[in-house]
């Protein structure tokens, strides 16, 4: 039993940590978030001449191999600094997906160029009618020849529209809600019959909803075994789940730290008001909240890959359940202790809470954990 | 970064279970997985079978008697002490006056006082609060007056938790009444049959009698009993509330009450099914049991950073905090998960053994007649040691600085 993190993992820390500080600063946050693509390809880059972009990528495909707790020390940086750019959809979750195939020679090749920065993929799985069930996959996909034709809609896609790849599953056999017939393809952002709905999140991030009609795709883009891709995409959306749990940790030690240096200096009534022992009482119960969502963090980073799937699941969903309800706790009362500044779009408070907000919903709610966790405890 | 505890712990987990299998008698155990009382007696076995094996001073390091155990062995006996049906170590004389006594007392009150607290021979109580002088310690009116070789105690002391069992009290007093609060106070250590000590019942809300009045009418307590300087006792009690707070998560007991929610959960019935199905008191105990677990790893956060000798800051607060807050979200789920059977209430139920009258059927199960006194009873955790709002106070203080 030891929390300690290794020198290896808190230069990682430091290193991203430092680099976001210096050029993603709040002001060029609001820049890509007003820019029409929503993300920076000069950040992008930077971050991949840093190394990060390959922290996932095995050794053989030019990355570092690393995994869940190297990948925690950097999401705590990104989500302080507000980072736009899909690093954990494409460094985290797709490559997570790929590195399950590693074997797959175009998947290698695909990997080695996101490890750099010259690629970005990431993986199209939920659905409209899904809500994070990740057995719940209706699009469809009918082999003939040599070639497989899609024809589906995948819902709200983190940062569909920067990827060159989609990862895209979908059922060559059985119903929604099996596991088993479930595929995975590899489709180019370009392919006939691929039509993106392009829009930003409410916390500025991009996303889109996916539609395939007719779209079809070489045998050889299948990524996998026929029909046994669920396990693969379960463990890349609970190593995502993970990585979100860690970022969420980092949004709310910036706002108790924001809120702790706000109540210090704003004055009212003559004195600080950080003197009044209900905002005091408050910053201590948002303190709680946090070191409970970082314990959690860590359980998560711990447990992702565990091969054990329902007690992995098990630790994810208790994990996402108590960082869900805290973020939620933490955002609203940070707000709230910054009065009506809190509610303006000109101060970075807001914006950490649209991104709390976000990540309480994603991969599904604290509710939608709850009720997971409580029906993997009965079996 | 890794959960498991190491080989050396594990060793040590097995050794604690393999000694809990076999020497902690069955009629306490089966009275601690019940939620009945224990007797003195039964407290006294216990600390008596604890100090035949070497760990009576639990906490203690070796010089004095004590088992030597860092923190994580500490906690990993505590746990497992905990969850097996060991009582709670009555914490009074092992835990509160027992370091204090190390770290500020002379060898002879070394000699004279640690090894009866090892082998449960002698009960302590703590004389801290009273009337007017509860979560302002400080404003403590107790008088002491030195006469001779003597102090001349006068005054009231409340709460004495299990004080009509006690031969000694450790208290708090005044012996200037001129200095400023903190520093007119001197910590003393009295015979509870010196001649002018009364002891009165305070009977709870469930109907028990764990706390007491105690008042002092010029009783005589020799001045070698005094615990290092005069008017320095404020120093000795701050340094006694830091460790009251070791181990305050009680994740060990936890666990055990949650097992115990869940047992009865599953054989409730709600329209024919088991209540531990119903979709919403199933979520009430997943809430709690994943709070237990995010709990259990911040414990285990502060213990690590312990044992890279980080010093314990006011973390301590947290764990109490969150800790009662879950205890006692328990207690009131055991209460409701025995819907209507949780409102027959007789006094006598909390002993092993007792039965309602057996000439009629028993209203409910025996297992509900004990669960709404206990849970009335558990209100007391977010109130000593410190409120949670005085633990609130001390995070905003000490960790936000303000």
């Amino acid at each position: 039993m030891n929390f300690e993190f290794s020198d290896e993992q808190r230069q990682l820390h430091d290193t991203v940590d430092r680099y976001l500080t210096d050029t993603y600063t709040f002001e060029k946050f609001r820049t890509v978030n007003a820019s029409a693509a929503g993300w920076d390809k000069t950040v992008w880059t930077g971050l991949g001449e840093l190394g990060v972009l390959a922290l996932n990528v095995p050794a053989e495909q030019g990355g570092l191999g690393f995994g869940p707790l190297e990948t925690l020390s950097v999401m705590g940086a990104c989500g302080k600094s507000l980072l736009l750019e899909p690093f954990s959809s494409s460094a985290v979750i797709a490559t997570a997906v790929l590195r399950a195939c590693a074997d797959d020679a175009a998947a290698a090749d695909l990997m080695t160029r996101m490890g750099s920065g010259a690629a970005i993929a990431v993986l199209a799985h939920y659905e409209p009618d899904s809500r994070f069930e990740s057995q719940w996959v209706t699009t469809r996909a009918r082999k003939s020849g040599d070639a497989y034709t899609l024809d589906g809609h995948k819902a709200v896609v983190m940062h569909a529209g920067a990827a060159d790849t989609l990862l895209v599953s979908a059922r060559v056999s059985g119903e929604p809600g099996d596991a088993k017939g479930i595929s995975l393809f590899r489709v180019p952002h370009d392919a006939r019959g691929l039509k993106l709905d392009v829009y930003p999140t409410i916390d500025g991030q991009r996303a889109a909803d996916v539609y395939l009609k007719g779209l079809e795709v070489p045998a050889g883009n299948r990524l996998g075994a026929e029909g046994g891709a669920l396990p693969m995409i379960e463990a890349a959306l609970d190593f995502g789940l993970a990585a979100l749990c860690a970022e969420a940790v980092g949004v709310m030690q910036a706002l108790v730290d924001a809120t702790v240096t706000y109540v210090q200096s704003r004055q009212q009534f003559g004195v600080p008001i950080g003197r009044f022992q209900a905002l005091q009482h408050r910053i201590a119960d948002m303190l709680i909240h946090l070191e409970q969502a970082r314990s959690m963090s860590y359980l998560a980073a711990l447990r992702c890959t565990d091969a054990n799937v329902p007690e992995r699941r098990r630790a994810l969903s208790a994990a996402k359940a108590v960082v869900g309800q805290s973020a939620r706790f933490v955002g609203q009362q940070a707000v709230q202790l910054h009065g009506g500044m809190g509610m303006t779009d000109e101060l970075i408070v807001s914006h950490w809470f649209k991104r709390l907000t976000a990540a309480e919903l994603m991969f599904g709610d604290s509710d939608t954990h709850l009720q997971r966790y409580a029906a993997l405890t009965r079996e | 970064m890794r959960l498991e505890f190491n080989e050396e712990e594990q060793a040590f987990r097995e050794e604690v279970r393999a000694f809990l299998k076999e020497k902690l008698p069955a009629q306490i155990r089966d009275k601690v997985l019940n939620g009945y009382e224990l007797s003195r007696e039964d407290h006294v076995l216990w600390q008596r079978t604890l100090h035949d094996r070497g760990w009576g001073g639990v906490g203690w390091p070796r010089q004095f008697g004590g088992p030597g155990w860092n923190s994580v062995q500490q906690y990993i006996f505590d746990e497992e002490t905990a969850q097996a049906g060991a009582p709670r170590l009555i914490p009074f004389g092992t835990k509160m006056v027992a370091p204090v006594i190390m770290a500020f007392g002379n060898a002879a009150q070394q000699q004279r006082f640690l090894p009866p607290i090892s082998s449960g021979a002698e009960w302590w109580c703590q004389g801290y609060s009273e009337p007017g002088a509860g979560s302002d310690l400080a404003s403590l009116k107790t008088r002491a007056v030195l006469r001779g070789d003597h102090y001349i105690v006068s005054g009231q002391k409340t709460w004495n938790t299990l004080g009509q069992y006690a031969d000694w009290i450790f208290c708090l007093v005044r012996t200037d009444t001129a200095a400023k609060q903190q520093s007119g106070i001197s910590f003393l250590l009295i015979d509870m049959k010196s001649p002018g000590i009364t002891v009165r019942p305070i009977t709870l809300l469930d109907g028990g009698h764990e706390v007491n009045e105690i008042w002092f009418e010029d009783v005589k307590v020799p001045v070698e009993n005094r615990i290092g300087d005069e008017n320095k006792g404020w120093t000795y009690a701050k340094f006694l509330l830091g460790h009251e707070r070791a181990n305050i998560a009680g994740i060990g007991g936890a666990k055990r009450e949650l097992s115990r929610l869940k047992r009865i959960a599953a054989s409730e019935r709600k329209n024919g099914r088991p209540l531990i199905e119903d979709p919403l008191f199933a979520a009430h105990i997943a809430q709690v049991e994943i709070d237990l677990w995010a709990l259990e790893i911040t414990n285990l956060r502060v213990l690590s950073a312990e044992r890279e000798s980080k010093a314990p800051g006011p973390e301590a607060s947290i764990l109490k905090i969150r800790g009662t807050e879950i205890a006692q979200r328990i207690s009131e789920l055991l209460m409701r998960a025995v819907g209507p059977y949780a409102l027959p209430f007789r006094r006598e139920a909390m002993a092993a053994g007792w039965q309602w009258d057996p000439s009629r059927e028993p209203p409910g199960p025996r297992y509900a007649s004990t669960l709404a006194a206990a849970y009335m009873n558990q209100r007391k955790l977010s109130i000593f040691g410190g409120t949670n709002e005085i633990q609130k106070n001390i995070i905003s203080k000490m960790i936000v600085g303000l």
